[in-house]
This record gives structure tokens, sequence and C-alpha cells, in this order.
């Protein structure tokens, strides 16, 4: 009962409006002015990353549902996206250029409502949900749980990440999609613009963390930390399990596939090697690190993990595979509830109370701009 | 008749592979409940034995039966450290230790990258498996024959083990009631360790297998942990006998799907089928009869 009642214990209102001031300051007025353009490119990439990492904080870290899949949801907002900004380049009727490429001259029929922007920001959000929706009902009201959902969720991201490859002439195959011109009619070449994309980030990111909160101190948020905890009395108490989980599921594929689409603008490029198998388990590094069970962790996780790799993959390209392998094993078998664990307990300490740990991000919450330039490319397992 | 010769070799000879790296994951999965990522990285760590067994005995054939037996110690070592590390820490987070040894596994295929190289490397394969004989009027490739029968003999080999040994009778009293048979006097430690040792071995042995059908590489293990893990789902933890009906069914229905598609689309669709499969049967297929599972 004590965790139980220690994950619900929630800061003061007046702190969380602080907290979440704050963060937006720091956001919308810092790190704009403090970064170079590049930079603040990169930073809008590891807000889409960690836009994933919010939703499975929800699901994984307070739903326990581990899932190894969120690629798949990712992957369906981003390409959405790319099939738009596509097919928006190639002017009305036009065929967008790799089509003509791979030797069929024509649009397939399912990408043509695409070309309406109204119609690819639904698609964005609505597929991935029904997907998610879907396979969600298909497995939790079978009570398929822990590991058997686990693998399956992987077996998803296999699966699409193949699929990609294998329709190569309506998905680019392993190239993916790349070269986008514009933005829903604004020049991506255009740094203005570009900036632009980083604040609907921001903002974006900022409205998922509230969101999470809200439904983390709501009874649907109870629920789903007791089903948990303990699904079968939550059964007993006259609630379906499988519901709570379906709609936890479900908000989480939407910030995966919120995140994705973001993610085309920012880096230019989806592919493949974006959605598959290992990046998908990559999303739940930083999460895993950050603290899944927190509304922080996953956030700061994420960023941090992406920066980290972003700065240190460039000088030692082998040496940080080692360093996240060896961060991953360390922090899960001996830090289960991530560095943000390390936070609150030091905020236990009474020494400690009088100096209270604010809940926005303070210490190492943007990344500083310590890191060599390096091309903004998607993905960066070359394996 | 022909066609539906071909397919279903092609089939058996899919799920052969599929059951070798399947089998030590059924075991150890049904043993402890543990999520093993690694185990993609001890087939890789059997391949690379075989090949560089290869370059110390440069014949072919004997290389090949030394590579069986010294990739089942290396891979059955592999994992032996593993669980003395990591994984005996971690009974009671089954999940955890997914992602426990998902890092271990980015931190083998690296290593496997600076030691062998990114590119991947041939082992040849001995005279005797090269070609086709032809059966019914089918050429059938000698290797793909040899691998179905590496699969045979190590099903009979682990099923006798389980059966009749003293270990065997060990390792399904800890699958069946962890803590009763704790009770009981067995040192649940010390099977879990050579289950993982036998596990983690036969991963290997399917590793050096592999090298009969094409080039290895860092990323072997990757492209087959999933697989290897839905045929585990499908069969139900615990038994080897749903492993086996798993492997060879979904072997063959890949095998067929994609003979009438393509290979990506029979992958989509072999999952659909398992997620329907599994709203009849959330167990998989055989179930073992268990007690004390929260």
């Amino acid at each position: 009962m004590s965790t139980l009642t220690g994950l619900l214990a929630r800061p003061g209102r007046t702190r969380t409006l602080a907290g979440f001031a704050l963060a937006a300051v720091l956001l919308f007025a810092v790190a704009p002015a403090v970064l170079s353009d590049f930079r603040l490119n990169l930073l809008a990439k590891f807000l889409c990353l960690a836009m994933v990492a919010v939703g499975i904080g929800l699901a994984w870290g307070r739903g326990g549902m581990l899932t190894l899949g969120q690629g798949v949801f990712f992957g369906l907002g981003a390409y959405i996206m790319a099939m738009h900004l596509k097919l928006a380049d190639a002017g009305p009727d036009g065929v967008p250029d790799f089509m003509s490429l791979y030797g069929s001259g024509e649009v397939p029929a399912w990408w043509e409502p695409l070309r309406s922007a109204p119609v690819a920001i639904l698609a964005i959000l609505v597929v991935p949900c029904a997907l998610a929706a879907l396979l969600g009902f298909a497995v939790f009201t079978r009570r398929v749980r822990g590991a058997y959902f686990a693998i399956l969720s992987q077996a998803l991201a296999a699966a699409f990440a193949i699929l990609l490859i294998g329709q190569q002439k309506v998905t680019g195959g392993t190239n993916g999609l790349n070269g986008f011109r514009s933005f829903f009619g604004y020049d991506l070449a255009d740094p203005v613009n570009k900036r632009m994309i980083f604040f609907i980030a921001a903002g974006v990111l900022l409205l998922m963390v509230a969101l999470v909160r809200q439904l983390m101190v709501s009874r649907f948020g109870e629920l789903l930390v007791a089903v948990r905890d303990q699904e079968n009395r939550v059964r007993f108490l006259g609630y379906d399990p499988a519901v709570i989980k379906v709609v936890a599921y479900v908000v989480a594929a939407g910030m995966a596939a919120v995140g994705g689409a973001l993610f085309v603008p920012v880096v230019g490029i989806v592919s493949p090697a974006d959605v598959g198998v290992v990046p998908s388990i990559g999303f739940l590094v930083g999460v895993a690190i950050g603290g899944r069970a927190t509304l922080l962790g996953p956030v700061l996780g994420a960023i941090g993990v992406s920066w980290a790799q972003t700065s240190l993959s460039e000088s030692f390209p082998s040496g940080w595979i080692y360093f996240q392998g060896a961060l991953f094993i360390v922090v899960v078998a001996f830090l289960p509830g991530g560095l943000a664990s390390l936070v609150s307990k030091l905020r236990r300490t009474p020494r400690e109370q009088t100096a209270a740990v604010p809940d926005a991000p303070v210490p190492d919450a943007p990344p500083t701009p310590a890191a060599p330039p390096v091309p903004a490319t998607a993905g960066g397992h070359d394996d | 008749m022909d066609v539906l010769f071909s397919q279903l070799f092609a089939g058996l000879s899919l799920g052969s592979v599929l059951l070798l790296a399947a089998l030590g994951l059924a075991l150890t999965f049904g043993q402890m409940g543990v999520i093993n990522m690694a185990h993609g990285e001890f087939m890789m760590a059997g391949a690379y034995t075989a090949y560089v067994v290869q370059g110390i005995v440069s014949n072919a054939g004997v290389s090949l039966m030394i590579s069986l037996v010294v990739g089942f110690l290396v891979g059955g070592t592999l994992g032996l450290v593993l669980e003395m590390t990591l994984i005996h820490r971690m009974y009671r987070r089954p999940l955890d230790t997914l992602l426990v040894t998902w890092g271990v596994a980015l931190v083998l295929q690296q290593a496997a990258r600076n030691i062998f190289g990114a590119p991947n490397v041939d082992v040849r394969a001995p005279e005797w498996l090269r070609g086709a004989i032809s059966i019914a009027g089918l050429d059938v490739p000698r290797t793909r024959l040899f691998i179905i029968a590496l699969a045979v003999v190590c099903v009979v080999a682990l099923s006798l083990v389980l059966k009749l040994t003293p270990l065997g009778r060990r390792i399904r009293a800890v699958v069946q009631n962890r803590d009763l048979a704790e009770t009981s006097g067995i040192s649940t430690k010390a099977t879990d360790r050579l289950t993982f040792f036998i596990g983690s071995g036969l991963a290997s042995v399917a590793g050096v297998a592999l090298t009969l059908l094409g080039s290895i590489g860092p990323t072997l293990g990757t492209n087959y942990i999933v697989d290897a893990f839905l045929v585990v789902v499908v069969g139900g933890i615990g038994q080897i006998k749903g492993a086996v009906i798993a492997a060879f069914a979904l072997g063959i229905l890949q095998a067929t799907i994609e003979y009438s598609t393509t290979a990506s689309i029979a992958k989509v669709l072999v999952f659909v089928v398992i997620v329907a499969f599994l709203q009849a049967r959330p167990q998989g297929l055989v179930s073992v009869r268990q007690r004390g599972i929260a």
C-alpha cells in the first residue's frame, strides 16, 4: 500500500503550476535564445522522442504493460505525415518522386485521401489508435499479459518493419520517405519555419504531460495503477481491467503517433530503421533510466538519453552501444525506479526536506549545448 | 502434388530452424519465467564458434562436429555467467529480465562487431552436405535435411534428459511448483543454473546449424529472436511438445502463405493468425499445469 499511496501522492497545485510555468519558460524562451538553429532542431527531435516516452510511461510505468512495439505507432504517425508531405510536395494530382523511381507511375488509391491536410492529421490520430484498440481488446480481454503481451507487441513491430521494407513501391522500402520540401505550405528550408515546428513540438509535449498528470490524479489513473498491482482485485470490485488497459494503451499509441508525425518535418526522413524491433526497445531505455512510474522521469530520461547518444556516438560510435547496454543493465537491475527514484529518496531524507526538489525539470533538463555538431539523421543504428 | 510436397518441405525446413532457435528458450522461459533477449546473441555466439573452429580445423566435416560440441559449451557458459551475475537477482521481476538481457544482447552484439568485424563471414559446409538429393522427384538440399535431423536429435535428447534423469525430474518439479520443489529439498538455485546452461547451449547449437544456411553477422540473433519467442508463446511455456508443434505449424504456415503472396505479407498474416489463435487458447497449445503462479 505504501508504494501505491506514494505514487498517488501529488505535489500541490501551486507547485505543479510553477513547474509547468518553468518548463514553458525553458522551452519557449530560454532554449530558442541560447541554442543555435541546428541545436534547436536537434532538441525538437528529442522532444518528439519524449512524446513516445510519455505514452510508454503511462502504459508501462503506471499500467504495467511492457509494450515493445511503440515503434509501430510512432511509425504509423510518421509515415502518414510523410505520405501527406510527399503528396503535398508533388502538387495536386502529382505523383511523389520516389514512386516514379520504383516503377509505378500512379498514386495508390489508399494514398489519395492523404492529399488533404485535415484528413492526414485525423489519420495520424485515428489509425494508430484504432490498431492499438484492436490489438488491445484482442489481447487484454483474453487476459494475455506480462511477457506474452510484450512478445506480441514486439512481433507486431517486427512484422510492421518487414512489411514496410517489402512494399517498396508504396513505402520507399529500406530508404523510407525523405526529401520533404514543405510542411503544410511552409517552406522547410526556412529556419523560421523550423523554429515554428520546435514550438509546436514543445507545446504538444507540455500538453501531453499535463494530460497524463490529469489522468493520473483521476479515478482512471488510480484504477490503472491498481490493475497493474492487483488485476484480479480490480476485477472483483466490478471493473473491467481490459477496458482500463486498452484506454491507457490507446493513449500511449496516440502519443507515439503524434511524436512520429512531428519527427518527420524535424528530421526530414522516416525509414523502417526508425520503427522496427530495435528502435522500439530503444524507446524504453530513456523511460527505464528516467523512472518509468513517474510523470517527468520518462520525459527527462528520453531527452537525456537521446542527447547522450547524439553527443557520445559521434566521438565513440562503438563505445556508445557498450555504454547504453551497461546503463540499461545497471539501472534496471539495481535501480528499478530509475533515476527519478533517487530524487524521491533524497527528498525523503529529513536533511533534504527543507530544500524541496521542484517537480519541474531543473538540473539537467535542457540538453546543454556541449555536443559537437552532428547531422540530425534518423535512427542512428548503422547495422 | 509437387507443389504441395515442396511447400511442405520448405515448411518443415523453416520449422526445424525455428524449433532449434526456440527449444532452449522454451526451457528457460518455462523454468524461470525469464525472457532472455540475449538468447539470439547466444545463437550468434554459436555461429561465430563454428567460424573460429573452422579457422583452426580446416576439414569442414570435422570442424562442424567439433563446433556443435564446443558451441554448446560456449553458449552454455555464457548463459551460466548471465544467470549467476544478473538473472538470479531478478526472479520476482520477469519483465525486467527482458530489459536487462536486452542490454546484455546489445553489449554482445557490439563485442562481436569489434572482434569479428561488421561484415558477414562465411563458414564452409562439408563436402557431404553440399548439393541436393532427390526425394520423390524433389531436389532437397542436404544442409536442410541435416538441420531437420539435428532438430530431431536435440528434441529427443532434451526429452530424454527431462524424462529420465534426476536433473530432468528436478527441472520439471521446479517448473510446476518452485516453492514446493525447494521445500522438498531440491536446490532450485542449482537447477536454475543447469537449466540455463542447457537452454543457452541449445541456442548456440542452433547458431552452428545456421552457418550452413548462409553467412553470419552480428545481427544474426536479432533476426531470429522474435520468431523464436512467437514459437514459445504459441506452444505454451514449459513443455517441449508445444514448442515442437508450434515451430512446425508456424514454419508450414509461413512457407505456404509466402508461396501465394510475398515474404513480408506472410509475416503480417502469420502474426494475425497468432493473435487470433490466442483468442482461443491464451495459454498456448500445451500448458503445464502450474501451481503457485501469482
